[in-house]
């Protein structure tokens, strides 16, 4: 039955061949659209560095983050084997920028997986069940919604007394909220989707519905969200040790390092601005990185 | 056997093939119908005010009954607010009624003693109209056909090649189209995907809603002509819902018009498409625009729009547009009568009843007829 | 409505247009080399399915396409002027007042924050400057002519609070405000019911013919052309494969394409045998192949179909064809119907 047969055979009886689309995995067609980004690739490139000092920084610190050395205070860039010169304590300002990172990356990564997890699951949850239950947990989602961020977190690490381990709890409870909205308003959208009221047609559980379907589909924008909430958990990490809520000291952090080389700008400008700097060029590379992301992961052609 | 087959076959469809006996899923033989509905209804509630109190209500279905015999194509065509598509959902139970009850081979659905939904949905499926969400973006067509089995129980493997299987016979080379995502098959190959995916469970009847709608003209020949050849060799009962006239009367058997969520004809398709006994399906035929220019139109044969179905008109709920309407058809809702029989011709119209009080019942045996009376 | 000697100055001519869209992915050729011409008081339909190519020509003939992305070659001329040679400020002098348009989706057409008394009214000042008082009346006397009901009722109310058709009518009142010569109308009853339709298309048809206007009248539907149309223009892949009055385009057709949608329209169709569908799709306008566009679907193409792109051949008064099978004795018209069906 000639209705039968493919749709691009009648274009071969002329020798002609039908245009021809190169069958590309999703994944592939995200690896050949970064590939083309040389910005995203160079910010990607910088993150790597930074993330690889901070595995190794045993191994590549130049001094001992910690050794103090009253004599060698504030000095400048360059000064005597100190590359980038020392703080107020005069401990080597290199090898605590590298120690520093580990903090920063872990202070600024840790929370918003978490805070992914957790907001994610109660948003979808929320969007799926509609109803009551997205009232309960979208009601009070809002409620923490309702402080700005920074104020949150100084509120809750404050309270919980500092340490790292608060700030990373208050940072989680700060992002849950964003995190969960978007979840909650892509899988609402996706919910009402032809495609879902097929899978419920072919007898599929609520379960397999939000596994197979909404998730997949939901992922995307809640994970480049995310992606870019991490600039902002690394300057409010930052901001929590600036006012000594964060680490102890005398573990190195690019926030608390700013927060002590304060006093000494008009002494040493360059080197106290050196953690700013350090977290501006961490933040920025992240933030860049997760908009070429969101780029190359648009499904659309 | 034989004799089945005339019954079946007579007056107006010499070529079609009877339901075959020895199909191992039948279960309460010819004469039993594929699915009876009865009074089925809808209301959707309107909600405002501060605490969402109930305003109103949408009467999108409102008790509707109908039987789908085997084998046959039961088109069902209406206008926007007329509840097809609502129906076509409450057929699928993928909302919820608020009364009524179906009947599919013999078997009540969601009783206790009947049919599960599960085991409906083994026996029930739905095309939907080609739109970029009727497909998962993010899965190749193949996972998206194989979902249904998969959900079933089947294994992982025999699912994919229950797919690929589905791909050759819906027209796509399952090499070439199979692992493609939606975005990249034009309108046409996603709606044979549509149809695959439909088919994957190998249901007896499937509910086609506006499925060749939103496809260019070209394409929905070669969509039509496919369907066709499905059912003939995979023994399908379809639903066609279509505000397309020309689509509906090529490919049904029997038609049902909706008018505001309810039934108000129903018959063989030859019948209604020659000889329509409501007014409003009389003006709904002529609304067709003729592909002959010296056949334009002068006059529309129907003014205005339909009515709101917040708050329907009282009793016949055409009379507002219509030209023979009387007092009677405001008191009383004229009923639709029986119609399970496959040649039955009914329309729901204080015209078409003897003794109905209007002034023009029982004499007229057609609407052309009627306006014959009336001059 | 034939007339005997046409007058001499087409209201508007297209020569030659080409519209290409440059992206940093591909360029699409979406236009390639359209000519018709339109008197004044002509309604011409233009058919064609997606991809032909036949709304990105009406939006050029206002200047609607963005203007970064796009090339345009050729010429359009209105009323003598030339259209591609204006400016935005003097564009927009004529948008509205000059020439109108209708668009498919009225409610997005619409200005939802408005009442339909208002957005009339505001066309009719910005044009000609009138007082409020007076676009108001004119607003009303435009309402009762598109015959929408309770006309001064409706002045005062919002789009969402009128039905499709209702809409659809608010929108031709306001494309008429001004007394437009040129009405474009691209799909503007496709997304209407069958009964609601007809009326539409009656309205716009005595519309016309009381005005004077032209009208240039986009849509897929055949049935639509033979309803309002004078003369049609059938698209495919960016080029007019078949020109001519629309007795002469729909009764003989003589295009493989023309003929192949007509075969294909379910409408009457015996239901035992299947409709003679046109196999395949339409082209990707990324990748065009050479000859004639729809030589790989045509049941008639020979292998100098795809050498060459046909040139205009006339095949009866004002009746042009671009195949060059067209001409042969008995046209390609019986060899396709042979192999199609």
């Amino acid at each position: 039955m000639t209705d039968v047969i493919s749709t691009d055979a009648p274009a071969l009886r002329h020798g002609l061949s039908a245009p021809d689309i190169k069958v590309r995995s999703y994944l592939q067609t995200v690896t050949h659209r970064l590939r083309h980004d040389p910005v995203t690739l160079f910010f990607l490139a910088v993150i790597l560095i930074i993330a690889l000092a901070a595995i190794c920084a045993p191994w590549i610190a130049p001094f001992d983050p910690n050794k103090t050395g009253t004599l060698y205070r504030l000095k400048p860039i360059g000064f005597r084997g100190f590359i980038l010169g020392t703080d107020e304590l005069g401990r080597d300002m290199l090898s605590r920028l590298i120690y520093g990172a580990r903090t920063s990356l872990v202070m600024g990564l840790t929370p918003v997986v978490l805070a992914t997890v957790i907001g994610g699951t109660l948003g979808v949850t929320a969007g799926f069940h509609g109803g009551r239950v997205n009232m309960c947990i979208m009601r009070i989602v809002d409620v923490f919604y309702a402080f700005p961020s920074v104020l949150l977190a100084v509120a809750i690490s404050g309270t919980m007394g500092g340490g790292i381990q608060n700030g990373l709890i208050a940072l989680t409870l700060v992002f849950i909220p964003p995190l969960c909205r978007i979840a909650e308003t892509t899988t609402t959208q996706v919910r009402s989707l032809d495609f879902v009221e097929a899978a419920r047609a072919s007898g599929a559980s609520s379960a397999s519905i939000i596994i197979h379907h909404v998730l997949a589909n939901a992922a995307a924008p809640l994970f480049i969200y995310a992606s870019s909430l991490i600039s902002v958990a690394i300057l409010l990490a930052a901001g929590l040790s600036f006012l000594g809520l964060g680490v102890e000291p005398p573990t190195a952090d690019w926030g608390m390092m700013l927060s002590n080389l304060r006093q000494a700008i008009y002494v040493q400008p360059l080197v106290c601005a050196l953690p700013g700097v350090a977290i501006f060029i961490t933040s920025l590379s992240f933030n860049l990185v997760s908009d070429g992301l969101r780029q190359a992961m648009d499904v659309r052609a | 056997m034989t004799e089945d087959k005339s019954i079946v076959s007579a007056p107006f469809r010499p070529k079609l093939e009877a339901v075959r006996d020895e199909d191992p899923r039948d279960r309460g033989g010819n004469r039993q119908p594929l699915l009876i509905v009865n009074q089925l209804r809808k209301y959707f509630p309107i909600r405002g005010g501060i605490f969402n109190h109930r305003r109103g209500e949408v009467r999108a279905v409102d008790s509707v009954s109908f039987s789908v015999l085997k084998g046959e194509t039961l088109g069902i065509v209406g206008e926007s607010g007329c509840g097809k598509s609502t129906l076509a959902r409450l057929l699928m139970h993928l909302i919820p009624c608020d009364t009524g009850e179906q009947i599919f081979d013999g078997e009540a659905v969601g009783e206790l003693r009947g049919l599960s939904l599960r085991e409906l949905r083994r026996n029930m499926q739905m095309v939907f109209q080609d739109s970029s969400s009727s497909l998962n973006p993010r899965l190749p067509v193949e996972q998206s056909i194989a979902y249904g089995p998969r959900v079933h129980g089947m294994a992982r493997a025999e699912a994919k090649a229950v797919a690929r299987d589905l791909l050759d016979k819906v027209g796509l080379r399952p090499e070439l189209f199979g692992s493609r995502y939606p975005h990249e098959l034009s309108g046409g190959q996603k709606q044979r995907i549509n149809i695959a995916r439909a088919l994957a469970l190998n249901p007896r009847m499937l509910i086609l809603d506006e499925a060749v709608s939103a496809l260019d003209k070209s394409v929905q020949a070669q969509v039509l002509n496919l369907l066709r050849y499905l059912k003939r060799h995979l023994n399908l009962t379809y639903v066609f819902i279509s505000h397309d006239l020309s689509v509906v009367q090529y490919i049904s058997d029997r038609v049902l018009v909706m008018y505001l969520g309810e039934v108000v004809e129903i018959g063989p398709v030859d019948a209604i498409y020659t000889a329509p006994k409501h007014p409003y399906t009389a003006a709904l035929l002529r609304s067709r625009l003729n592909l002959n220019p010296a056949e334009r139109l002068a006059e529309a044969p129907l003014s205005g729009d339909p009515p709101n179905p917040i708050n329907p008109p009282s009793g016949c709920r055409f009379r507002t547009r219509c030209n023979f309407a009387e007092a009677v058809c405001a008191d009383r809702s004229p009923a639709l009568g029986e119609h399970t029989n496959r040649s039955a011709h009914r329309a729901a119209c204080h015209m078409v009843h003897a003794d109905s009080g209007h002034s023009l019942s029982g004499r007229a045996a057609s609407v052309e007829g009627a306006h014959g009376q009336r001059n | 409505m034939a007339s005997v000697t046409e007058p001499a100055t087409p209201l508007v001519r297209v020569s030659d247009l080409t519209v290409r869209f440059v992206s940093r992915d591909a360029t699409v050729q979406a236009v390639d080399g359209v000519s018709f011409d339109l008197m004044p008081g002509e309604v011409l339909c233009v058919i064609g399915e997606s991809g032909s190519g036949k709304s990105v020509t009406l939006r050029a003939l206002m200047q609607l396409l963005p203007p970064k992305r796009t090339r345009i070659g050729g010429a359009i001329t209105f009323n003598g002027t030339d259209i591609l040679a204006l400016d935005e400020r003097r564009m927009q002098r004529i948008r509205g007042s000059k020439i109108a348009m209708v668009f498919q989706e009225p409610m997005t057409a619409l200005d939802p924050v408005y009442t339909i008394g208002d957005q009339i009214a505001e066309t009719v000042i910005w044009h000609e400057g009138v007082s409020r008082a007076v676009a108001r009346a004119r607003a009303l006397d435009l309402l009762k002519m598109v015959r929408i009901p309770s006309p001064e009722r409706r002045l005062n109310n919002y789009p969402h609070e009128l039905s499709g058709g209702l809409r659809q009518r608010a929108m031709i009142a306001v494309a008429l405000s001004c007394h437009p010569q040129l009405l474009l109308a691209d799909e503007p009853t496709t997304a209407l019911d069958a009964t609601v339709q007809i009326q539409v298309l009656i309205l716009l048809r005595k519309l016309q013919q009381e005005i004077g206007m032209g009208v240039i009248f986009v849509t897929h539907d055949l049935g639509v052309a033979a309803q309002i149309a004078d003369k049609v223009a059938v698209m495919y892949a960016g080029r007019i494969v078949e020109y001519g009055s629309v007795q002469d385009v729909l009764m003989q057709p003589r295009h493989p394409y023309t003929l192949g949608m007509l075969a294909s329209t379910v409408d009457g169709q015996s239901r035992d045998r299947d409709i003679s569908a046109i196999p395949g799709s339409p082209p990707d306008m990324r990748r065009v192949p050479p000859g004639c566009s729809f030589a790989p679907r045509c049941a008639a193409a020979i292998v100098a179909c795809t050498a060459v792109a046909p040139a205009e051949s006339s095949v009866g008064q004002g009746h042009m064809v671009r195949c060059i099978r067209a001409e042969e004795p008995g046209g390609a018209s019986r060899r396709t119907m042979a192999g199609v069906s």
